[in-house]
């Protein structure tokens, strides 16, 4: 998901375990939250700062993608509306840069890991977004499947990683009910603007799919994951309730799945559907993706060209520390 | 790398009548700004009508491990609680 491939660490066998270790498992079976200051295993702590620290860089690198549009947005209003969803992204990023920190790892620290390429961020936002269509659609899918992932996320063993995604959910609906309205005003547009609508599901529909992360077959760290709680559902079980919760919706638009094999399956309870294709999420994954090198470079950009201002802010409030210091004396 | 700007915590009055409560922390390099950072961090939808931040490295926590100690003596004065008094139902409301 906004973290989909998080590398776990090995699932340990009940007679491996210390007794400190079992005392653990068993708060968490019991569903107590474990805090801060507790103790906890070394594997639950670094998955953690991994599956929270790769959460918070998707939630900033996914500012990219819509920021893009930000400027041509094509009324005022629109734009001001879509200002105020980056501008929430920020803020999940920043809650959950919080939350990563209570686990001893630092904001700059992380940033820096993610800016030398030794930390992940959804595959998703290394697609580009080429029309005003696809803020629609990223609104829609996008945050969608992340609020598939994040509602059930807030019921996760961590505390301060459950209230920072209890904190996200509330304000993702808004989210994806202005690129659901995107999508309708278009859909029921002109032609062109309908076709642009159905271009922008074309495209956004797969990589939204890939969102949930590598079949269960194939996805190795979950075991560990669930019995911490820090992973609620499989992949393929969050992927099937994401497609048969957005198909009526794509329904609704009049716009169609770019699926052939889509169809209900009434035994199962649910829409069969095609995989995508995985070969084409492990390459973007790896670095390779349409706009991996765009993302990363506008990040980096980002962070140095405002080191001058960090830094001269921090130099402003020492030296008005000192001389507070110096009247009080 | 250069000096990070040091860790804050914001409480949140959300509405008159309340406790201020802890809502997260967030970074900046002096008061002044951690209370504007946490205007936008925290309270982008009308969730409070007052902020107050402290310096993380301010806060003093009771440590996990003493939990026992500073805990049980009041787990066992259960006198303390009005239900532990049966007052016949003659009485009234009391
Ligand atoms: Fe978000
Ligand atoms: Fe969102």
């Amino acid at each position: 998901m906004y973290a989909q491939l998080v590398k776990s660490e090995g699932m340990k066998a009940r007679e491996e375990m210390t007794p400190q270790e079992i005392a653990f498992q068993e708060r968490i079976d019991r569903g107590e939250k474990i805090e801060p200051k507790e103790w906890m295993p070394e594997g639950y702590r670094k998955t953690l700062v991994r599956q929270i620290g790769q959460h918070a860089h998707s939630e900033i690198v996914g500012q990219l993608p819509e920021g893009n549009w930000i400027t041509r947005a094509p009324t005022l209003e629109r734009k001001a509306i879509l200002l105020a969803k980056v501008q929430d992204e920020a803020g999940h990023g920043l809650y959950l840069y919080s939350a990563a920190e209570t686990l001893g790892v630092s904001r700059d620290e992380l940033m820096e890991l993610l800016h030398a390429g030794k930390m992940k961020y959804s595959s998703i936002f290394n697609y580009p977004t080429l029309t005003w269509a696809d803020m629609g659609a990223v609104g829609w899918l996008v945050d969608g499947a992340a609020i598939m992932n994040q509602v059930p996320l807030q019921r996760t063993s961590y505390g301060p990683y459950s209230r920072a995604m209890i904190r996200i959910c509330k304000e993702e609906s808004f989210h994806q009910r202005q690129g659901y309205a995107v999508m309708m005003k278009l859909a029921q547009g002109t032609p062109a603007q309908k076709r642009m609508a159905q271009d922008a599901l074309n495209r956004f529909w797969y990589p939204a799919l890939m969102m949930f992360g590598p079949s269960d077959k194939d996805s190795v760290h979950s075991a560990q994951s669930m019995a911490w709680k820090i992973k609620i559902n499989t992949n393929d079980e969050l992927r099937q309730k994401f497609v048969d919760q957005t198909v009526p919706q794509a329904e609704y638009l009049g716009l169609t799945v770019p699926d052939p094999d889509l169809k209900w399956n009434e035994e199962k309870g649910g829409h069969d559907f095609s995989e995508p294709d995985w070969s084409e999420f492990f390459d973007v994954i790896a670095g390779n993706g349409p706009c991996n090198k765009d993302r990363l470079g506008a990040r980096v950009k980002a962070w140095e060209d405002g080191a001058w201002f960090r830094e001269g802010l921090m130099a402003h409030a020492e030296k008005a520390a000192a001389r507070r210091a110096q009247a009080a004396e | 790398m250069s000096k990070e700007w040091p860790l804050w915590e914001v409480f949140i009055r959300g509405q008159h009548g309340l406790n201020h409560r802890h809502v997260g922390s967030l970074h900046a390099p002096d008061a002044e700004m951690a209370i504007m950072n946490a205007r936008d961090v925290y309270t982008r939808r009308n969730e409070g009508v007052s902020i107050w931040v402290v310096p993380s490295a301010q806060i003093t926590a009771s440590s996990p491990s003493e939990k026992g100690p500073l805990f049980e003596p009041s787990n066992a004065k259960v006198y303390r609680h009005p239900t532990f008094f049966d007052i016949p139902e003659e009485v009234g409301h009391m």
